[in-house]
């Protein structure tokens, strides 16, 4: 469906992801509203907003994997935990700066990512999914008992803030741009993997192994290649978090965390870059926006005794009511009200 | 000229022989087909030949090159492209998408710069647009270049998944049921896109059929398989007359209707 009066005279202009001044406007006033946020939201508001950064590089990297690979993991809660430690051991036991930590963070959670990606030959769907499982497991078990190294149950505290110069990045605010350009970049490049040859083969991958195969794309390196990509994205991801909230432990890396990014990208959308932005900030802010209403709601009910109980009991009837009724998730319903919208009031 | 050698090819899985003893040879630019009952070992033939089974035994080798052991990616730079059967394109990726993997063998863009994009990537992606454009124009399909496949009707899947073997620019094209289950219409489109494919692009075609009209029509040699042997081989009328086809396809009893055997044309 294109509006009348689009036209397109090269195969650059059919490439190119916004064909319309509408859509690039969209992306303008997205990114103006993004550089604004801070001046006009509370210093709270501000602080959400980090964790949902955070959370987008992370559902950007699982959806690279399972989304657009096809190879389901439930490991990602302990490759966070990689991230995250590998940036504060970086940091804090050899002294190296921020800017130096998060890469590093990134290539060592690829290379943990790629060894666990390697039964991704043999193995598909749930039994994949039982190795990723076990890939969970052994990461979070070696986090909570390598004392010397990680702190044990302890977890690891001061990890040092970013900082350029005399210019740190403590504050929340200043960390917002910090993360928020991290996101860019990490959405920027994943939406231009997926129109290029590495990415298209991920895809492939994905739909039907046996003819990429025979199509000349070599599956077992393209499937360790996304694991690969998919863990850098992570990485970075557990970097920042560990960065942000200068102390780590490892309850914050259990398959608990793992099951919640998942739901994010379902409930976001499987294979594609915005959903897993939609479901980022939808997971992020669900228990935000519960926890506000159960403040009221408690002078009449006894609520706050079960909130955590109904926080993940709403978690499990979200992700059902979505695959019931939008198993595309949030970014087809986004793109069925572009589409509603593009050829409003005359849509026949 | 031999382009592609099978040399006393068989295949067994388990207790199963599922091909014995075949020696073929198919000739650069000619059209080939491979005609045989349900379960002679067509599609098990052309899959040794692709690389997806690996033969028990035999050689196959490809413009003099051993390629019994080569894996199917590799095999796929070499320039044997193939269909199948039962359609398998990428379900959830357009058409164009679809077509420019069939390109992927081509292109040259790393991770990295495919995820930079502009500059090489873009200017690579254009190029092979232009290819894949030249394929669509071909085939007819120009409307459905930003369809995803999987909600295209079966004739136009077929359609695609030829395009998307001709864009890899193969040397030689397996083509596996191509007309199964097409109408007379559908049939003759797509007779006339092989015929079009050997002539204009020179691309030698290995094809397995079962109508048998279309099959006498167009090839130059046929091939019979029964039984994981085989039975017969040569110009479309030294097969239609050889009895030992006659007897695989209609069994003992001599000379009953040769005229269902593509003899009405």
């Amino acid at each position: 469906m294109i509006e009348c009066g689009v036209f397109k005279r090269t195969y650059e202009e059919d490439m190119a992801f916004r064909h319309t001044a509408l859509a690039r406007w969209r992306i303008y006033l997205l990114l103006l509203a993004v550089v604004v946020f801070p001046f006009v939201a509370s210093e709270y508001y501000v602080g959400i907003a980090n964790l949902i950064g955070i959370a987008i590089i992370g559902a950007l990297g699982l959806n690279i994997l399972t989304g657009f690979t096809g190879q389901i993991s439930v490991g990602q809660g302990a490759f966070l935990g990689v991230g995250a430690y590998t940036s504060a051991i970086l940091a804090i036991r050899l002294g190296l700066p921020f800017w130096l930590a998060l890469p590093g963070a990134g290539l060592v959670t690829a290379l943990v990512g790629s060894v666990f990606g390697i039964p991704s030959l043999r193995l598909k769907g749930l039994y994949l999914v039982i190795a990723t499982l076990a890939g969970q497991v052994i990461i979070e078990w070696t986090i909570g008992h390598w004392v010397d190294l990680t702190g044990g149950s302890q977890g690891m505290t001061n990890i040092p803030s970013p900082a350029i110069g005399p210019l740190t990045f403590a504050s929340r605010t200043s960390y917002y741009y910090l993360t928020y350009a991290i996101v860019l970049a990490a959405t920027v490049f994943a939406s231009n993997l997926f129109r290029s040859k590495v990415g298209r083969a991920f895809v492939a991958v994905r739909d039907r192994d046996i003819a990429a195969e025979a199509m000349g794309v070599h599956l077992f390196r393209y499937k360790i290649l996304a694991f690969a990509v998919s863990s850098f994205y992570v990485g970075v991801a557990g970097s920042l978090w560990a960065h942000y909230l200068n102390m780590i432990s490892p309850e914050h890396f259990t398959v608990g965390v793992s099951i919640e990014y998942l739901a994010m990208i379902i409930i976001g959308g499987l294979g594609t870059v915005s959903g897993s932005i939609f479901g980022a900030i939808f997971m992020t802010l669900l228990p935000v926006i519960l926890r506000e209403l159960t403040g009221p709601l408690s002078a009449m009910l006894p609520i706050t005794q079960v909130f955590n109980a109904l926080r993940e009991g709403i978690f499990g009837i979200v992700i059902i009511v979505f695959l019931i009724y939008e198993p595309h998730g949030l970014a087809k319903i986004w793109r069925n009200i572009k589409d509603y919208f593009r050829l409003w009031p005359f849509s026949y | 000229m031999i382009q592609l050698a099978v040399e006393n090819l068989g295949l067994h899985f388990g207790g199963v022989t599922a091909l014995r003893g075949i020696t073929l040879d198919v000739n650069q630019g000619e059209i080939l087909a491979i005609i045989g009952p349900n379960g002679a070992g067509k599609t098990s033939l052309l899959n040794c030949v692709s690389g997806l089974y690996r033969p028990s035994e035999g050689r196959l080798s490809f413009d003099g090159q051993d390629i019994t052991h080569l894996p199917p990616y590799k095999r796929a730079r070499l320039g044997i492209a193939r269909t199948f059967q039962n359609i398998e394109l990428f379900r959830g990726m357009t058409v164009l998408d679809n077509l420019m993997l069939g390109r992927h063998v081509h292109l040259q863009s790393s991770l990295l710069i495919g995820g930079i994009y502009f500059g090489f990537a873009q200017k690579e992606e254009i190029e092979h647009r232009r290819a894949v454009e030249d394929i669509i124009d071909f085939l007819e399909i120009e409307k459905i270049r930003k369809r995803v496949v999987g909600t295209l009707p079966y004739g136009y899947q077929k359609r695609v998944e030829l395009g998307r073997a001709l864009a890899w620019e193969p040397r030689i094209l397996l083509l596996d049921e191509p007309m199964a289950g097409m109408n007379i219409e559908e049939k003759e489109d797509m007779a006339r896109f092989i015929l079009d494919i050997n002539e204009e692009r020179e691309v030698t075609v290995v094809l397995i059929e079962h109508d048998m009209g279309v099959v006498m029509d167009i090839s130059d040699r046929v091939a019979v398989l029964d039984f994981g042997q085989k039975i017969g081989e040569g110009t479309p009328d030294e097969v239609r007359a050889n009895p030992q086809v006659i007897r695989a396809y209609l069994g003992e009893a001599n000379g009953v209707g040769l005229a269902s055997f593509g003899g009405s044309k």
